[in-house]
């Protein structure tokens, strides 16, 4: 299994993350090496089998739309690097 | 004995017959640390004076739970209010949760008294504790040796006598391999036992709260706490109240019990193997049936968790953009520095290693071939449990295929890592329960753990019988030497 650069660097920026020169050989080798590990799955004798997405058989599980009682504003707000008015401040995102 | 020599059990007992008071219980454990903690670095943060204040308030309100004034150490990815909850991290150094876990709230409605949070793998991803922002754990049998991971500040506060039990979380291992490494009973519930509302999620399909205990009798103890439905997590199960206590008979005359010949092969140390063999002979005498079976999904179990577990992690992970909590960059013209930049600074290299890991897997292209097959390996593993469970009331394994290694030794070479969780993934995978029982020391004096895997919600019957192995040897007589 190779994984190039451009690959790497495209999954970075998916991943939101930027990498360093250094860590993109890094992580290319062990991606490489973990990927190589991984596709033992494909030999797996799962034919005709169905994905689990969990380990119960319940999908969903649905409750009543009720009101509760939720979380102070001021408490939620409190590991906020910037807020103002009671709201998370960002930078201006339209110019 | 030292009263931080005690298990719970024995601490209450002795709270009963007034020999000892809750203030000398909490001075011990406290001062246990004072004198252990710069030897072992198992605590991210000492709650000193806020313990000492909880249980003035614990005596004033006149909890009369059994419970009430007893300590514990709480893994640092468990939310407490009002005290820091790091997961280990940079990206969470000063977080503060606005609201407690429910098995925080669970331990507090019975007047626990909270020690301090444990240090752990960042985000909870390793085998060694070695992952930790803040700082190593040490294996309080050896200081050079890791403690195992990821609630290695757990498992070792527990076997240094610095709290007499402790909460970690299991995703792939997380519990019992460290309390394999360290000498003390690692409990695993089943996927859905125990409520995982609060709890700072890895791998959500997979993540379980469970107990680090001196012995087994404290894990039944503590699972009563903390076990049951919650309507803050919709994967918690409806199901009536066990009494786990209760279940401890010190009785397997005809259980059965499966043990799959893949977990002898290669790979396994000898000296844990001969350790193991001799736990089978034992169960043997107390009048158990044990077979050897086949489980021959190991390997497959292992790729799959890493596929599932990164997955997982890649998206869970996503909310730790600097805005809302947690560490916020300083170079930033615009949001989406902010999310980049917070990101690759706030996380370490194997929480970054998993998450390109995990959006590699779930990428398109990439999708069908790993993540799908993935999935559908799950349900093979299921099934091969399944059928296993049909003939077999448990089934038997070591925990690691080895005793805990030195400190830096695997730090450079992730895979190696993963390969050393082969016996507890399967477990994860298949949402079962598991337990750690220590069964020996090796030449080296390091100890050994085997594990039991139950059918869903069979705790009871998994802890039986680690409870009549536990009786009928004296692993109990070993302490850890803190040798350097």
């Amino acid at each position: 299994m190779q994984v190039s650069k451009e690959e790497i660097l495209h999954i970075a920026k998916l991943a939101d993350l930027n990498l360093k020169e250094e860590e993109i050989e890094t992580y290319m080798g062990h991606l490489e090496e973990i990927l190589n590990f991984a596709k033992v799955v494909n030999k797996a004798p799962i034919d005709g089998l169905e994905e689990s997405i969990g380990v119960n058989e319940a999908y969903n599980i649905f409750r009543k739309d009720e009101i509760i009682e939720s979380f102070n504003r001021d408490e939620l707000l409190q590991n906020a690097k910037e807020q103002q008015q009671g709201m998370f401040k960002i930078p201006k995102v339209i110019n | 004995m030292e009263i931080y020599e005690l298990t719970v059990h024995e601490l209450i007992e002795k709270l009963d017959k007034k020999e000892i008071t809750k203030e000398e219980v909490l001075i011990s454990y406290q001062n246990r640390i004072d004198e252990k903690e710069k030897d072992v670095q198992a605590f991210v943060t000492i709650t000193q004076q806020e313990a000492k204040d909880q249980l003035q308030k614990i005596q004033k309100e006149e909890n009369k739970s059994k419970l009430a004034g007893i300590p514990i150490g709480i893994k640092d990815n468990i939310c407490t209010k009002g005290i820091k909850t790091t997961c280990a991290s940079k990206m969470l150094e000063d977080f503060v949760s606005p609201y407690d876990a429910t098995v925080i709230k669970r331990i507090n409605q019975e007047g626990m008294v909270c020690l301090g949070k444990l240090n752990m793998d960042e985000f909870a991803m390793g085998g060694s504790t070695e992952h930790s922002y803040f700082k190593k754990t040490k294996n309080p049998w050896n200081l050079n040796k890791v403690p195992g991971g990821s609630s290695g500040g757990s498992a070792a506060a527990v076997a240094a006598g610095m709290t007499p039990w402790a909460l970690g979380s299991d995703t792939g291992g997380s519990i019992r391999q460290p309390a394999a490494f360290c000498g003390i009973v690692g409990l695993k519930p089943t996927y859905g036992l125990v409520s995982r509302f609060g709890l700072v999620a890895f791998a959500s399909s997979l993540d379980q709260i469970g107990t680090l205990t001196k012995d087994v009798r404290d894990s039944a103890l503590l699972l009563n706490v903390i076990a049951g439905h919650d309507k803050k997590d919709s994967t918690s199960v409806q199901k009536e109240k066990e009494d786990y206590v209760a279940t401890l008979k010190n009785d397997v005359k005809g259980l059965k019990i499966g043990v799959p010949k893949e977990y002898f092969g290669e790979g396994i140390n000898e000296e844990v193997k001969q350790s193991i063999l001799k736990v089978i002979e034992v169960y043997k005498e107390l009048g158990a049936v044990v077979e050897e079976c086949s489980l021959d999904v190991a390997e497959y179990a292992l790729a799959t968790y890493y596929i599932i577990a990164c997955a997982e992690a890649s998206s869970n992970l996503g909310r730790f953009d600097g805005i809302r909590y947690g560490y916020r960059t300083k170079q930033y013209e615009n949001l989406k520095d902010i999310y980049r930049n917070s990101r690759s600074e706030g996380f370490g290299p194997e929480v970054k290693r998993r998450i390109i890991l995990g959006t590699y897997v779930l990428s398109s292209g990439y999708y069908d071939a790993y993540y799908k097959k993935a999935q559908q390996v799950r349900t093979l593993v299921k099934n091969e449990f399944a059928k296993n469970f049909e003939k077999y009331d448990i089934i038997l394994t070591p925990t690691a295929s080895n005793v805990a290694f030195d400190i830096g030794s695997k730090i450079n070479n992730p895979l190696e890592m993963y390969l050393a969780d082969l016996c507890t993934v399967p477990v994860n995978i298949a949402g079962l329960p598991g337990i750690s029982v220590p069964c020996g020391l090796n030449k080296e004096g390091m100890p050994i753990g085997f594990q039991l895997i139950g059918k869903p919600f069979a705790e009871g019957t998994i802890l039986n019988a680690a409870y009549s192995y536990e009786q009928n040897t004296n692993f109990k007589n070993n302490k850890p030497t803190f040798k350097n």
